[in-house]
């Protein structure tokens, strides 16, 4: 038997069926649901406060925090964000299905290969993707996958919502026929 | 400053198996993503589907027997809806989400690190406005951490169930022969045969 994972891609249904059960492992080990985001706003938190420290008095967001039992911290969530790193850096290198290009095939045929247009294009879109999942407390994971499976309305919104978006935004970038790379 | 070590291990062990995940699942993969959002490769509604089917009928029996708690996401209507559309917007011209964005910089994709990079920033933004940004995120009304359960008066158990049968139903109706990215990036590798050019 092969090991699976030096595999380049599993059935999604499979992945599907791992993410569910890890959600799983997450309530049942951590008492916490899978998510991704809030970690970024957390290192964010800790940049703001280092840099201005009195910013913890002025900025409400830090009270806030403290009072909803959240403080600002390197915990679970964060040590999550490193694994998802690690966990597919590791896949990568045992199935070979590394990428080190910058401009994917479907960008530069739409946009050209300037590595500099789809470097400040992802780092304003990455920017404005994460402010909007901290606006909606949640992302793909904590809102799409974690929310929906305890069946939160706000989750069933915002997904809907984002996909909405995200396909209106994607067929007018690409068209419906898309690109010959999809 | 920091969880208990233990508590980092757990998170970390938890991260490493949902990397592994989401690279094998291809989720990490620009075309997958925009592929999904122009309606031609529902892998990443594959993935999300069943791990939402899935997810829910164990969590709700760990919170059942007392294992677990929900943590349900407050609706704050307006932060929900401005949220979801920056969200969308951004993520269809990033080609990532936050966790396959991370996922795709183990991959080694420089631009995915720059996304990444993107949203540590937009991130910092939501902390230093988040006063400023409070009327907009409650303004439209809130409605607190609302199930669709506690919204009907129903029983939990009725929606797993629902969610269960229109899984199996989607798997039992859906194509089930859907030409996969590889193929047709083999098929055609040539520029320029795309309509709609006029931007």
């Amino acid at each position: 038997m092969t090991n699976p994972l030096t595999r380049k891609s599993w059935s999604p249904y499979v992945v599907g069926i791992g993410i569910g059960g890890l959600s799983w492992f997450a309530f049942a080990t951590a008492d916490h649901p899978l998510g991704v985001s809030t970690a970024f706003e957390q290192t964010a938190a800790l940049a703001e406060k280092a840099a201005m420290p009195q910013a913890e008095q002025t900025n409400e967001y830090f009270a806030k925090k403290a009072q909803e039992g959240k403080p600002t911290k390197i915990g679970w969530e964060w040590m999550v964000v490193l694994g998802v790193f690690i966990g597919a850096l590791l896949s990568s290198l045992f199935s070979g299905d590394r990428s080190t290009e910058a401009v994917p095939a479907m960008w530069r045929e739409r946009f050209g290969g300037s590595v500099i247009l789809r470097l400040t294009a992802a780092f304003l879109a990455g920017l404005l993707m994460m402010f909007g999942a901290r606006l909606a407390s949640g992302c793909t994971s904590g809102h799409a996958i974690s929310g929906n499976l305890q069946l939160a309305v706000s989750s069933l919104v915002f997904t809907a919502v984002f996909f909405a978006a995200a396909i209106i935004t994607s067929l007018a970038l690409y068209g419906r026929r898309g690109s010959s790379h999809v | 400053m920091f969880d208990s070590p233990e508590r980092l291990m757990l998170g970390l062990v938890t991260g490493v198996v949902f990397g592994v995940l989401l690279q094998k699942g291809r989720v990490a993969k620009f075309p997958v993503i925009i592929g999904q959002f122009i309606l031609k490769d529902w892998t990443v509604a594959k993935v999300m589907g069943t791990a939402v089917v899935v997810g829910s009928v164990g969590v709700y029996a760990l919170v059942a027997s007392g294992h677990a708690n929900l943590h349900v996401k407050p609706f704050l209507l307006g932060g929900v809806l401005l949220g979801g559309l920056c969200f969308g917007v951004g993520m269809a011209v990033y080609g990532y989400c936050p966790g396959t964005g991370v996922a795709a910089c183990g991959e080694g994709k420089p631009d995915a690190m720059v996304g990444v990079l993107g949203m540590l920033v937009g991130a910092w933004v939501f902390v230093v406005a988040f006063p400023a940004l409070q009327p907009v995120i409650k303004g439209l009304g809130d409605m607190g951490k609302l199930t669709l359960p506690e919204a009907t008066s129903t029983s939990p158990w009725l929606w797993v169930a629902a969610l269960v049968g229109v899984g199996l139903a989607a798997l039992a109706l859906l194509p089930s022969r859907r030409k996969s990215v590889a193929d047709e990036q083999h098929r055609s590798d040539k520029p320029g045969v795309r309509a709609g050019s006029s931007v």
